[in-house]
């Protein structure tokens, strides 16, 4: 069976949302981007219409939906805003699903209720200053102490999404831990594990947020361990599984990605089409010129076909089917897609369009980290060819 | 016993679509999409507050209209209401209010209620009388145009702002309220609450059901009747004053001619 359309429920959702964008979203995001502030008031609507517990159970405060509503209400928000659609990202595919996925049973019931709630952030700390595509290079170590119990981190992460926001409530970080086993040569082996690091605890810090070129609305920051101390029984899953963890949760987060992206694309195509019409120029509009119509049509091509992608790869993520391959087709073709139709709208609305207040600036400005975040353009390409059978291109 | 809460809604045509009226001079409901009517959003959320504060309360949603009306049951239900009625009849086309209140009132008996709640007016027919209609045919008191409701024990008490003054207002339970869209903004519905609107109850009921003959409602039935109907004109593109040192003066000249000073 071939069918790409959403179960009345999803379109519901996909309805309620899009008019709480256009309601709320859109008339005060502006001012919150403009000022590089966190929207919490926004947040905390969509808190409460259970945004941010959409794929979890409702045992543990969770709407009891799947992956595809989370990815359909993302490409709803960035079609208005990509800030508050990256900050639910990041909150739920990044900071929820590893404690829903990987945690005890007592790390469940202590976090996930407020992190579904939306009245906690949860983040996750992968990407370190000199490790990002490559996240095997993990730098930071956590060595467990037997005399407390306890495990003790140093090192720093960067470009961490909700890791400072005034409602942040813990940081899940991938570490070096030492392994039971040892390695042939009999020297200690290192694997990576991940480790709950609840906001507050004596030797994390997070630094001041970063100046970005986007998502000017959303909270990341550079994460620092001195000497930062958790119970052992903060480790999340079994030692040694961080890279299997995160190799599944960044899989998924594609999907994600892709919806965003796809939203921005939408986006893009919206603004084009109501400024082409009212905008008028040698006396008509703009938009009865087959140089405008074309270019729209094309934008529209590609928010479509990315749509198609991501919904695609999504069915077989909820089937419970094999998606490495499909995910990351879809992230690679929307991220192109939105930074294609964001130069595009850019192009159409003219000087209006290097106007921040026009939404078109938004969407130029948060559509590059598209091709860089959650895998580069390249590391999809990698990904593509490998499960093509190519071989890796090493020496 | 629980406090039975009626609310009754209304589908109605987009206002943001091209909303015309059919050949017979009803309103068409074809050929543009519908929706909860904004203004009985209103209505549910005060009726869902009542009875999150009351603790033992039922809310029943209400609407008569065509098959695509269920529409405004469901997204009242997915914002929290318990069940819905639909009262649907292919005889009930072309009702005017004073019919569509007799077959609200109807409809109310039969499920039994302690407070009605509606909107302040429909967006489409905009007349706002349907909550003093029902309280004469139900003959329960009227609290119309409230900013602020709430009950106390048999009693709801209500806030009526109006250019004047403030009215503070109450009546014995059962009766009919009417709130504005200055109450409090209407809930999104949550995922939770459309995945439970599947499961809730809806009831559909018709003219039978209700002991009213088609000739007391429909188009033949109506005390009004809509002669015709002209759409408004499109905007023109207005006079513009070039002040050449008579800006001012020709400016006045111009409020005066339309009658603004």
């Amino acid at each position: 069976m071939l069918d790409h359309r959403l179960s009345p429920e999803h379109e519901e959702l996909r309805r309620t949302v899009a008019a709480f964008a256009h309601d709320v979203v859109a008339p005060k995001i502006g001012e919150y981007y403009e000022h590089n502030e966190f929207p919490y008031e926004i947040v905390a609507e969509m808190g409460r219409m259970g945004l941010f517990g959409l794929p979890f159970p409702e045992e543990y405060g969770g709407m009891g939906g799947d992956y595809l509503a989370l990815c359909v209400v993302l490409e709803e928000l960035a079609r208005v805003d990509s800030s508050v659609a990256i900050t639910l990202e990041a909150a739920v595919s990044l900071g929820a699903m590893p404690i829903h996925r990987y945690g005890t049973e007592e790390q469940k019931r202590t976090w996930l209720p407020r992190l579904c709630s939306g009245e906690m952030l949860g983040a996750f700390g992968l990407t370190e200053p000199e490790g990002g595509s490559d996240a095997g290079a993990t730098r930071t170590t956590a060595r467990y102490d037997a005399d407390t119990d306890e495990w003790v981190i140093n090192g720093s992460k960067c470009f961490i999404t909700n890791a400072g926001t005034e409602i942040t409530g813990l940081v899940t970080v991938a570490a070096l831990t030492l392994s039971s086993e040892e390695n042939a040569d009999g020297s200690p082996r290192r694997e990576i594990s991940t480790i709950i690091v609840p906001t507050g605890t004596p030797g994390f810090s997070a630094s001041k947020k970063y100046s970005k070129v986007g998502w000017n609305a959303s909270d990341t920051r550079e994460l620092s361990f001195a000497d930062c101390r958790v119970p052992a029984a903060n480790l999340l899953g079994e030692a040694g599984r961080g890279y299997a963890q995160f190799l599944r949760i960044l899989d998924e987060g594609r999907i994600a990605i892709a919806a965003l992206a796809t939203g921005l694309a939408q986006g893009c195509v919206d603004e084009s089409l109501s400024y082409a019409a009212e905008r008028r120029a040698f006396g008509r509009p703009i938009g009865a010129n087959q140089s405008i119509q074309f270019k729209i049509a094309d934008m529209e091509m590609r928010a479509h076909t990315s749509r198609l992608a991501w919904y695609h790869a999504a069915s077989r993520l909820v089937a419970g089917e094999r998606f490495k391959k499909e995910a990351a087709i879809a992230k690679l073709h929307s991220s192109e897609a939105a930074v294609t139709n964001a130069r595009e709208a850019t192009q159409i609305h003219g000087g209006y369009g290097f106007m921040n207040e026009y939404p078109v600036a938004r969407f130029w400005r948060d559509s590059k980290i598209l091709e860089i975040g959650e895998g580069t353009s390249e590391v999809q390409r990698m990904l593509i060819a490998r499960e093509l059978g190519m071989e890796p291109d090493r020496p | 016993m629980s406090l039975r809460i009626v609310v009754c809604v209304k589908y109605v045509p987009d206002a943001t679509g091209d909303r015309r009226f059919a050949d017979d001079n009803t309103t068409d409901r074809d050929s543009v999409d519908g929706l909860l009517s904004e203004l009985d959003e209103y209505g549910v959320e005060q009726a869902l507050k009542i009875a999150e504060a009351s603790g033992d309360a039922e809310v029943t949603v209400l609407t008569v209209g065509p098959d695509d009306a269920k529409d405004a049951l469901r997204k009242a239900l997915s914002m929290g209401a318990d069940k819905a009625v639909h009262v649907n009849d292919d005889d009930i086309h072309g009702t005017d209010v004073i019919g569509t209140s007799a077959i609200l009132a109807k409809a109310i008996e039969k499920t039994g209620f302690d407070l009605v709640v509606c909107g302040m007016a429909s967006t489409d027919g905009t007349m706002g009388v349907i909550p003093a209609l029902l309280s004469e045919r139900l003959g329960v008191p009227q609290v119309t145009l409230l900013s602020e409701v709430g009950v106390e024990g048999g009693t709801v008490k209500g806030r009526r702002d109006g250019d004047a003054a403030t009215e503070l207002l109450e009546a014995s339970l059962p009766a009919v309220v009417s709130v504005t869209d200055q109450s409090g903004e209407a809930r999104y519905p949550s995922f939770k609450g459309i995945m439970a609107a599947k499961k809730k109850p809806v009831e559909s009921l018709d003219l039978d059901d209700l002991g009213i003959e088609a000739d007391e409602v429909g188009l033949a039935g109506a005390w009004t009747a809509v002669d015709s109907a002209t759409a408004r004109p499109a905007r023109t593109a207005g006079t513009i004053v070039k002040d050449e040192g008579e800006g001012g003066k020709q400016l006045a000249e111009f409020l005066a001619s339309q009658k603004f000073i």
